[in-house]
């Protein structure tokens, strides 16, 4: 829920509840008010008819309203005593209206030449059930505009005031710690605003100067094992041959090699990793995609009749794109080296190539393999002598260049590259 | 034939030393940018293998210095960095060859003799070993005088061979060198045995005095009979 609609409804939940307690005591005051007024008139009626009354020789008896607003009665004395002004509510058949109506009455009693008279004054009352729709209405009304007030300053004021905030989330999303660019932040006079804008761009600042660090650790601690492995290797080599060695020795001699050998490639796969994040291959050039899997292909055709296998080159037409020559070799070089590795022996490869699209695809026993982690570093698929690195190398190759690169099976495992449109 | 090394790690400076003797090459060692620089004003060298990082100065300033005074030593970049900047630079200013660090000894006999072959040095440019003649510039192998031909990758396997003769090629050196870097791990290198097979066939069709020996789980070697 949005900021602004999250203040919009505690606003709404507490105007109503506020609302709803100030109508209450609002109607009840008004009805009191209303009651004191209207008690007044009839008191004033009350004495009015008491006077007319009196100034006539003889009091007449009026036992009901009638066309009048009041009755007059003769009571005993006995009954007298015990009454005094007597304000209350009761019905009376209005005929304008066709139904009992409440009306206020007064009763009262005056003694006149010692005769004890009764008398009751009414007048008309409010009608409470319209006076409460009427106010539910006006309230309902009054509700209505200020939530809507509301919501348009709401909308108005906290728009402006939350934008660079918005702009900065914004920035956020879009932020990639690869890239070499600081987020752009809006100025604004907010003190907190300001105060968030610096503090993540300090916090961003770390991030990427410790993810920089990183990527240069691996990089140099890649430089600094090259030295102790060549010293290693090039001493085990010298010293098959300085010695006359039998064949269990020269065996595990060759295990150690192998070894240090493996050792070699994977740190030369991950040098070569971090110097494509790095950004260390910047010479571009127009690179002919076509004749790069041809070379490649050529360069694998031994190995690749050895398996009993071969690439089948089928396109449409070539594809000519501006990137680093070397890494277009290297991006090609994974992924049909995988394909003759992983392939069924005497299985055909088929490197397809259109328009903007290459696919290289091979059969295997292999059930489909998982999307999510064939790209991540140091995921194997098998332990056929691999370090997990060559897909990923092959990902950050086509990040690096925008290239798309998916794998899917249908039937044969499929990688394709998509390069972006010209 | 005259090689200076210079490289600050004392150990590889040793095996560099010990491997390139047996060649039978005089060589001479310096530990440091300094060191070089005094050698390199006296004597003359046939080639010089470079360490570019060394703890007391920028090999590359030790190209520069060769440059101005014209000496046309032929010089190997060897380095830990395998850096694409360095290499381009080293070349620029007049290196012959750049080889990253680590390397298998075979390909680093196979470097200095490519280099050496360059500059044109008497013997190295046709190789004679037993009744096998090989014209480098060319790409001929004759067996007895009678010109024999080889495809691309026999030929290099033959060379590279021959290059490190009588000495234990490790087999993913000659991988590497035959059919390229990234060749690597591809099924430990079964495919070359093919290769080795149709140029053993040739050799002994032709009756070449030479022979392609397997070591197990190594590599190969290759005799005269």
């Amino acid at each position: 829920m949005k900021l602004l609609n999250y203040t919009t409804r505690y606003f709404a939940i507490i105007l109503f509840v506020l609302l709803s307690i100030w109508a209450v005591i609002f109607y009840y005051a008004m009805l009191d008010e209303i009651y004191d007024s209207m008690d007044d008139g009839l008191e004033n009626q009350k004495m009015l008819v008491i006077r007319r009354a009196v100034e006539n020789i003889s009091i007449e008896e009026k036992n009901d309203f009638g066309d009048g607003y009041y009755t007059l009665k003769k009571i005993k004395s006995e009954h007298a005593n015990n009454i005094k002004d007597h304000y209350r509510d009761t019905l009376m058949y209005m005929h304008n209206e066709e139904d009992f109506e409440p009306v206020r009455l007064l009763e009262s009693v005056f003694k006149h030449n010692n005769e004890y008279y009764k008398i009751k004054v009414i007048t008309s009352m409010v009608e409470e059930d319209d006076l409460i729709e009427d106010l539910l209405y006006s309230l309902l009304w009054l509700y209505l505009g200020l939530i809507i007030s509301i919501i348009f300053l709401n909308n108005i004021v906290l728009n402006k005031i939350w934008n660079p905030f918005y702009k900065l989330i914004t920035e956020l999303k879009n932020f990639n710690i690869e890239k070499d660019e600081n987020i752009k932040v809006q100025q604004t006079s907010i003190e907190e605003f300001n105060l968030l804008n610096k503090q993540i761009q300090v916090l961003l600042q770390k991030s990427r100067d410790s993810f920089i660090g990183q990527k240069q650790f691996i990089e140099n601690a890649s430089h600094e094992l090259q030295t102790p492995l060549a010293i290693s290797i090039n001493k085990l080599e010298l010293y098959i041959e300085n010695y006359d060695l039998s064949e269990s020795e020269l065996v595990q001699i060759a295990q150690v090699l192998n070894n240090l050998e493996r050792l070699t490639r994977f740190n030369k796969s991950l040098l070569l990793l971090s110097k494509i994040e790095n950004r260390q291959f910047l010479y571009v050039q127009e690179v002919s995609i076509i004749s790069i899997i041809q070379e490649v292909v050529e360069d694998f055709s031994d190995f690749a009749a050895h398996k009993q296998m071969e690439c089948i080159i089928t396109s449409e037409e070539n594809i000519v794109f501006k990137m680093n020559r070397d890494l277009a070799v290297i991006l090609f070089t994974n992924l049909i080296k995988n394909a003759i590795v992983y392939g069924e022996n005497g299985s055909l490869i088929n490197i397809e190539i259109e328009k903007q699209e290459i696919r290289i695809s091979n059969l295997s026993t292999q059930e489909a393999l998982k999307k999510e982690k064939l790209f991540t570093r140091f995921y194997k698929i098998s332990s056929k002598n691999s370090n997990g690195l060559g897909l990923a190398i092959s990902k950050a190759i086509a990040d690096e260049y925008d290239l798309e690169l998916e794998y899917y099976f249908d039937e044969r495992h499929i990688f394709k590259v998509v390069f972006p449109k010209p | 034939m005259k090689i200076l090394i210079i490289e600050d790690e004392q150990e590889m400076r040793e095996n560099m030393q010990n491997s390139l003797e047996r060649e039978d090459f005089v060589v001479e060692t310096a530990d440091g940018y300094h060191d070089a620089l005094s050698k390199i004003g006296v004597y003359e060298y046939d080639c010089i293998l470079l360490d570019i990082s060394l703890p007391d100065g920028n090999g590359l300033e030790i190209l520069k210095e060769l440059k101005n005074k014209e000496i046309s030593d032929n010089v190997i970049i060897v380095s830990a960095k395998d850096s694409l900047d360095d290499k381009i630079k080293g070349l620029d200013l007049g290196a012959d060859d750049y080889l990253p660090k680590p390397f298998h000894i075979a390909e680093l006999h196979a470097r200095i003799n490519a280099v050496l072959r360059r500059k044109k040095f008497d013997g190295y440019n046709i190789l004679n070993i037993a009744n096998v003649s090989i014209n480098f510039d060319k790409h001929l192998v004759f067996i007895d005088n009678n010109e024999i031909s080889f495809n691309r990758k026999e030929f290099d396997i033959l060379l590279y061979l021959v290059t490190n003769k009588d000495r234990l090629v490790n087999k993913s050196a000659l991988a590497e060198h035959v059919w390229g870097d990234y060749i690597d791990q591809s099924d430990d290198f079964e495919f070359i045995y093919s290769q080795i097979k149709n140029l053993r066939k040739k050799l002994n069709t032709y009756k070449a005095d030479i022979e392609i020996k397997a070591v197990y789980g190594i590599g190969y070697k290759l005799i005269s009979l």
